[in-house]
Order: C-alpha cells, then structure tokens, then sequence
C-alpha cells in the first residue's frame, strides 16, 4: 500500500506472566492495549506505541516490554528509512512535519568534549562536608562600581536582583502546552529550592499566583495572559524573542488543547487556536526591543528585571550584546538542542548552533565590549547533569535552565510525541483523564530530590577544583580542556586542549 | 621551555613584611633576616624586596627599574622612555657579585617625570599614563622589562634564594618604611628574573603566597578593564584587581580588601541591615573579584601595608606589632628572629584584612 509507514516499535507481552488484568488497557491513551472480550484476553497492537512505558512501568507482573520492530530497507546511507518515510508521511499529509522535544539529530555535544580539573598538590581541594560550599548565584543588572560612605555602609541603590540558593532554574514550559499538575509541582519545587519556575506564554493560573514570588513571566509574540497583575507577581519578566528548538518561527497550541482553564490563564476564547506570531509585531528591531523593555519597566515601577530570551543563532555575540545594551537585565541564550512542545522538524533539526558555542562567544564578546559584569547571562538547551551545568558556568553562564530534565524527573521518558496531546505520564496534556495521573506532591518531591542531586555533585566538583564560591566558578575557563576538538572549536570555546 | 607568560606557573612561596607606621626608617638587612630564616619554602627560582621611602632625594619622580637582555633592548627602551619621561637620573643599579646569582640580565634604573606634553594629548591621567607606558614596553619591546614603575619606592627581585636576592642588591645599603619580601617555589620555570616577585605596577606591590583557584575568573573580569594579564600569574591579577578597585574606584582599601575575600553568604545572612546590604552590593557587584583558593597576600604602597588571607584559611598568615612597628610572615618564627617580643602576634584569618595605615604627613606621600 504507497502511503504505509512500518510501526516504530513493538509491544511484547510475556502471556505466561499476563494476568489479563487489564490495567495496560487503561493505561494507554494510545489505544495499543484492547480487551478481547471473547477470549477474555488483552491484546495489543503495536501500531500506535511510542514507547513512553507507561504500560511497562505500571503492569504489576512486568509482562510487557517493547522492542525497535525492524524492517529494513535496502541500505543507503542518503536515502536512510527516516527521510523516505517522512517523504510518505507528507506526501499522505501536504503538511509541515511537526516533531517534539529538542534537536535528536547526532551534533557534537561539546559537553562531552570538555573536561574538568581538579586541586593536586600545588593547591588543595576542598572538602565540601566540612567546609562552606556557595552557590548562590545573583542575576540582575549591575552597576560598574560600589558608593559607599565607608566600609560597611553602602550607599549604591542596587536595581532588583534576584537571590537563588541554586544556579539551576526551570525554563518556560506554559500551561497548555503541560498540564496545571507539572507546572504546580516546578512551582512549589522552585519554592523549596530557592529558584524560579518560568510560566512560559501561558498566563499564570490563579492556583499559581500565590507563587509569584518564584516564577519568571515570559512575555512572547502572542502576548497571552499579559496584563498588568501578571507582570507584578513574578521575580523577573523574560521577553521571548526566540526558542532553541525553533529560531526564527512562533508557536501554535491547537484548538483542542485551549479548554476553559487555558482560556483563562491565556485570554483568548475556548477552543480557538493560540497562535503566536514569529516576530514580536512590535519589534522590528533593536530600538523597539528597548521601547518593551522600557514600558515593561514602567508597568512594573521598575521592581522587576527584564530578562530577553533569544534563540542561540549565528551571529549570536552581537545580539546578545544588542540586548545587553537595550536594557535587558538578563540575557538568556537557548542552544539548539533546547527542547519544546511541539516544533516543525524541520526548523528543530537544522536551524541554530550549540549552546556551548553561542555561550561561549557571546561570554567573550559582552566582556570584550566591558559589559560582561553588569548583566546576567543564563544558558539553556539541554543540560543533562550537573556537570554540564559546571561546564556551562565555567564557560561563562551565571545560571542555567533546565526542563527536560525535571519532566524526565516526574515520569516524562522522552517519547517525542508532546505534540499530540496524548501524554500518558499526565505532563503534556490537557485531558483530565490523564493529568490526574500525575500527583504534583509527588512530582515535586522528585523533581527537588533531582536538584538537590545536582547542587550536591556541583558542590562536589567544585571542592575537588579548589573552589567554594561559584563566583570564582563563572568564567573560569582554564578549568576546561577540550578533548578531540580542532583548534577552531577551541578558539571559539575559549579553552586549550587536555594536556596543555 | 616558554618563558613566563607563554605558559601558567603556580608556586608555593615564603612571604615577609614590616612597616613603621610613623615612618622611621628601617634597614633592609632586617628584612633579610626575617624572610632568609624560612629558606626552605622557596626553592631558589625567585627571590624578590620592595621598599618604600628608599628614594627621599628623588620622591616625586618615577623610579624605573628595567631588565634588560641585551644592548639593543636598552638602546629601544631608552629611546621610548626620554620621549615619554623627563628623565632626570639614568644609572645601573648597584650590585654585587654572589656565588648562587647567576648572571642575569642589565639592571638599570630611571629617575623622572611624566612628560606632560605626550600626557596631555593622550588625554590620561597621569598614572594611567605611566600604566601605559610600562604596558607598552613590556608587551611592546623584546628583551626589556619595567619591574618597578612607583614614586619614592623600588622592587628588587631575581632568579635565587631571597637572602642571595638581598646580598645582591646589597639591600643592606637601603633604608626604607616599609618593606616587603617573597621566596619563590614556583612548580617549573624557565628561570626568567621577571617572574619573580613582587609584583609592581605605580605604587602597589603584592608579594603573595598560594596558588588561587579563581585565578582565570579573575582574570576575565579585570581584562574587560584594559588590563592585560601577559605573565600568568596569580600576582599579577591580584595587583590589577587592587589597582582598578584604588584607581579606577576609588575605593578605601579596606572595603578593596572585603572585595577580594569576601565573608560567606552564611555570616553576610546574619549581619545586621546595614553590613548585610554592604556585603550583599560588594559580592553581587564584584562576584568576579572574589579570589578564592589558598592565599596569603601583603600589598605594599605608600599608604600603608595590607595583609589578606583566603576566606578559609588553608595559607598561614601571622602578624604582630610591637610599638611604631608591625610585622607580617608565612611564618611565627620569620618576624621572631627580628622581633622577639612582640606585644601583640596573631594569625590573621580569612575575610578579615589587616591594614597598617602609614601616618607620615600627607603631603609626603604621594596622594592616589
């Protein structure tokens, strides 16, 4: 039959174990499990599986598991499996492939092409359960210098600066595109961790504004749920100008999803398509990105730092330092691996850099320019432990953002289908059925065990180098020796190689 | 072997200090004392002195020490310097032949001013004007090296054990206020008399002990200001971060101080409003100045003598006065030897600097 695309994966069940129970039928909001009532038997169909092991991880007797299903294809390593099949897919469709999560595709992940030093002899390391470990890490704009009227007095009046007890935060994931439950469980985690969570475009449900004091509150293209009560309760407002899993385009959270709740928090009807736009409609340049900034500022009495978010893209130095100098307290820069609800494959697969490089350039560019100090860079993208997260803050970060890894924290197992609603582990979805599957207690609880994991190991890496503030963490790239990289990569990393 | 510069040397190290508040001089044979008893924390690849009223009959010119490696480097430096300095005195600095000093480079020294003039146009003040000149010819001119550029104060350092360093430059000869000296124990050299310390830049003069581990934060902040870190050391950051902070800031010492080793979060959390506020700015604002790993640093200059130590205390540090005087070393013992009853000694600690303010007539110091 043209048009057939073999299954991804097969479900195989052990029917010696199988008790028939029926619990991987309710499971699945695929579809793939049915109860034959005949033969009083489950069956199952592999074709819809996508390998997110709900059903796995629920069966009470362990009889499921799931394999690649094979078929192969006569070898060519252009046309590979992937593109004639996306081929078929479009020609049954006429649509724009639309894919989840970040870029899969394997780019260098320079990550694991850096290593990290440690103290030996010549200065000790630091033993981090006996000695003061810090990693409190402050973002906000600056000024160069201290006043003071003599030591211990101080005489600055500081811009609003925000105190986090950790150098991880959690990105912008909008309620919509997760359900009310995770983004309750990043809220009250963030609470407990002394960080923020990010409502991403979604507006702030009215269950989560007693939690303004650790949200940050993007303002994107589509300007959903802005008003003036939304940008006074947050620790800091993020423009976003552009997503690492999609530069240069916005964002469209389908019809079906927008139900009453989302309606609310976004203000736009139920059940109309949210639509955000791919340029901001009033910024068409640098100088209008300033006139946000700037009306953002006076909407909030100036108590709120104004962070701009921008996708890492080629010339990536001189827009981040074009933002720095319109205003933006905070610059947050998302590589391309950064993940996202739903994106064209297209745009996620091939358009962006690595964040290391954009980090890395823009770091040195805002301090060739001298500016470096009076501004907070954040990095996000795909950091998936804690050591990329030292790498990134050696590199130059002053914090990071991480949301992949808490989704995969509160049961998320990377199934790349965000996009279609169906989530089983009740994060991407709006279906009632299925976000009450996930406790938020509980999903909090994991969710601060996993940052907590990090701030540990952080800590632990720090005392073996010699260090016990971040501060003296943050930029320090002769912790770093790059591993099998061409002088080039070095140049721009800003690092030498291992062994030198 | 690259020279000093090319590549990263971290050494441990022996430090010494003392300072007559009141300005009553004191011979360099003490300080040689104090510094020569703890030979065994240097290891013969650097040795070095500064010493400040040693000039009185030239205190408002510049004293330009310079190493020279060859004719044709003086011959270039030279010409630089009469363009750019009134030059008032030009002279080898005296020396004396010992046994474990190898031959070194030319040593000479300059008296003079800033020529106004080129001053002017470049539209500097006047010590960024000299910075400049000195950068320049550091980084400009191959085989010449200005290690000492400050009014009414001078550095001598070489390639030896700090006792030879002093027996060298017959420092016996030299009677000065305020003294400070280093015992090198770098982990590889290239022997280069450059490298050893102090460190100088105008005025301040760090002789410091300890190998930090922020050095390449450090670093990058204080680049972003027009410096240029060209000998890798942690000595020469930790001088560029006290300049920009005094200079460029304007700031008291001491609150330069509280910048480098500043208090944790845990004892800034529980200060009252005011000094929470305080160190709450400093450490948000200078979080890239915050030296972190082990040291022990004393900073010379005209104003006084300060002493700091890493905020956990992993470098010894001991002080002690008796009288007009206060005493500084790695070790009790190196200010004992010259300094047996001392009214007061203690061990200074972390995040608390201990700064000896000079109290002669101000219009004897050089206002900065």
């Amino acid at each position: 039959m043209i048009g057939y695309i073999p299954r991804k994966f097969t479900v195989i069940r052990d029917n010696d174990l199988c008790t028939n129970c029926g619990g991987c039928v309710s499971q699945c909001a695929n579809e793939c499990h049915s109860i034959n009532a005949e033969k009083n038997r489950v069956l199952t169909n592999s074709n819809n599986c996508v390998a997110c092991h709900r059903c796995v991880d629920m069966c009470p007797v362990s009889a499921l598991r799931i394999e690649k299903y094979i078929c192969d294809y006569r070898n060519n390593a252009n046309w590979t499996p992937e593109y004639q099949q996306e081929i078929v897919r479009q020609a049954n469709t006429g649509s724009t492939l639309l894919s989840a999560m970040g870029n899969p595709k394997p780019y260098p992940i320079y990550w694991d092409k850096i290593l990290l030093n440690a103290s030996q002899v010549t200065n000790p390391s630091i033993d981090p359960l006996r000695e003061p470990m810090e990693i409190r890490t402050i973002l906000g704009r600056k000024p160069d210098k201290i006043e003071i009227e003599k030591k211990g007095k101080s005489l600055t009046k500081m811009p609003p600066q925000i105190i986090l007890e950790t150098p991880i935060m959690f990105s912008a994931m909008s309620f919509g595109s997760i359900s009310l439950n995770a983004q309750k469980a990043l809220a009250m985690a963030a609470k407990e961790l002394g960080t923020i969570f990010n409502t991403g475009e979604g507006g702030l449900h009215p269950d989560l504004e007693s939690f303004g004091k650790y949200a940050a509150v993007q303002v994107a293209s589509g300007r959903f749920g802005v008003h003036k009560g939304y940008l006074n309760n947050c620790r800091f407002i993020e423009i976003k100008i552009g997503q690492g899993a999609k530069p240069g385009i916005g964002g469209h959270l389908p019809g079906e999803k927008v139900n009453v709740e989302v309606s609310n928090a976004r203000m736009i009807p139920e059940g109309s398509d949210a639509i955000s736009p791919a340029p901001h409609h009033d910024i068409y340049s640098i100088e209008d990105l300033r006139q946000l900034i700037w009306s953002l500022k006076q909407a909030t009495d100036a108590t709120k730092p104004v962070a701009v978010k921008i996708a890492a893209v080629h010339n990536i130095a001189a827009i981040a330092s074009g933002c720095a100098r319109a205003g933006a307290d905070i610059v947050v820069i998302d590589g391309f691996r950064g993940g996202t609800g739903a994106a064209p494959t297209r745009i996620r697969d091939n358009v962006g850099i690595p964040i290391e490089l954009a980090l890395a350039a823009a770091d040195q560019r805002l301090r060739d320019e001298g500016i470096r100090s009076t501004i907070s860079l954040v990095a996000s993208g795909s950091f998936r432990c804690s050591s990329d997260i030292v790498k990134a803050i050696a590199l130059g970060a002053d914090a990071c953002y991480v949301a992949s890894a808490p989704l995969i924290a509160m049961g998320c197992h990377m199934c790349h289908t965000c996009n279609t609603g169906k989530c089983n582990w009740g994060i991407a979805t709006q279906k009632p059925e299925l976000t009450k599957r996930l406790n938020p207690n509980m999903a909090q609880k994991r969710i601060e065990n996993l940052v907590n994991a990090w701030n540990h190991e952080i800590k632990e890496i720090m005392g073996g180098m010699g260090i016990n503030a971040i501060d003296s963490l943050r930029g320090n790239r002769l912790m770093l020796r790059g591993i099998g990289l061409t002088n080039k990569e070095l140049e721009i990393l800003g690092i030498i190689h291992a062994g030198e | 072997m690259l020279k000093e510069g090319k590549v990263r040397i971290p050494s441990g190290c022996a430090i010494a200090a003392i300072i007559d508040r009141k300005g009553n001089m004191i011979n360099g044979s003490e300080i040689i004392k104090s510094i020569s008893l703890m030979h065994d924390r240097s290891n013969g690849l650097g040795g070095g002195f500064a010493a400040y009223g040693i000039y009185p009959e030239h205190k408002d010119e510049y004293a330009i020490h310079v190493f020279y490696d060859s004719a044709d480097a003086r011959k270039k430096c030279e010409e630089f310097l009469f363009k750019h300095f009134n030059i008032d005195v030009a002279e080898r600095i005296p020396t004396k032949q010992v046994a474990n000093i190898e031959k070194g480079p030319d040593i000479w020294r300059y008296f003079g001013k800033a020529n106004r003039v080129r001053m002017k146009n470049a539209r500097l003040d006047e010590e960024e004007y000299v910075a400049k000149c000195v950068t320049n010819v550091n980084n400009g001119i191959d085989g010449a090296y200005i290690f000492s550029s400050g009014k009414n104060m001078g550095c001598f350092k070489a390639v030896g054990y700090p006792e030879d360093v002093g027996e060298f430059y017959m420092l016996d000869n030299y009677n000065a206020y305020i003294w400070t000296a280093h015992g090198r124990f770098p982990t590889n050299t290239p022997g280069w008399w450059g490298g050893s310390h102090p460190f100088n830049i105008l005025d301040w003069s760090i002789v410091h002990n300890g190998e930090i581990s922020s050095y390449d934060a450090n670093r990058r902040y204080i680049e972003q200001f027009g410096y240029k870190c060209t000998m890798q050391t942690d000595t020469e950051v930790i001088t560029y971060l006290f300049d920009h902070l005094l200079r460029h800031h304007r700031l008291p010492i001491d609150v330069a101080a509280d910048v480098l080793t500043a208090p944790e979060w845990e004892e800034i959390d529980r200060m009252e409003k005011d000094k929470k506020e305080y160190y709450t700015t400093l450490r948000s604002i200078y979080s890239g100045a915050l030296v972190n790993g082990p040291f022990s640093v004393i900073l010379g200059s005209n104003k006084g003598l300060l002493a700091i130590n890493d905020r956990l205390k992993l470098r010894s540090l001991t002080a002690a006065t008796k009288g007009d005087k206060a005493y500084f070393a790695s070790e009790e013992s190196a200010i004992r030897i010259i300094c047996p009853d001392p009214e007061k000694v203690w061990s200074v600690s972390g995040a608390e600097p201990v700064f000896i303010p000079l109290e002669i007539e101000t219009s004897e110091v050089e206002d900065l």
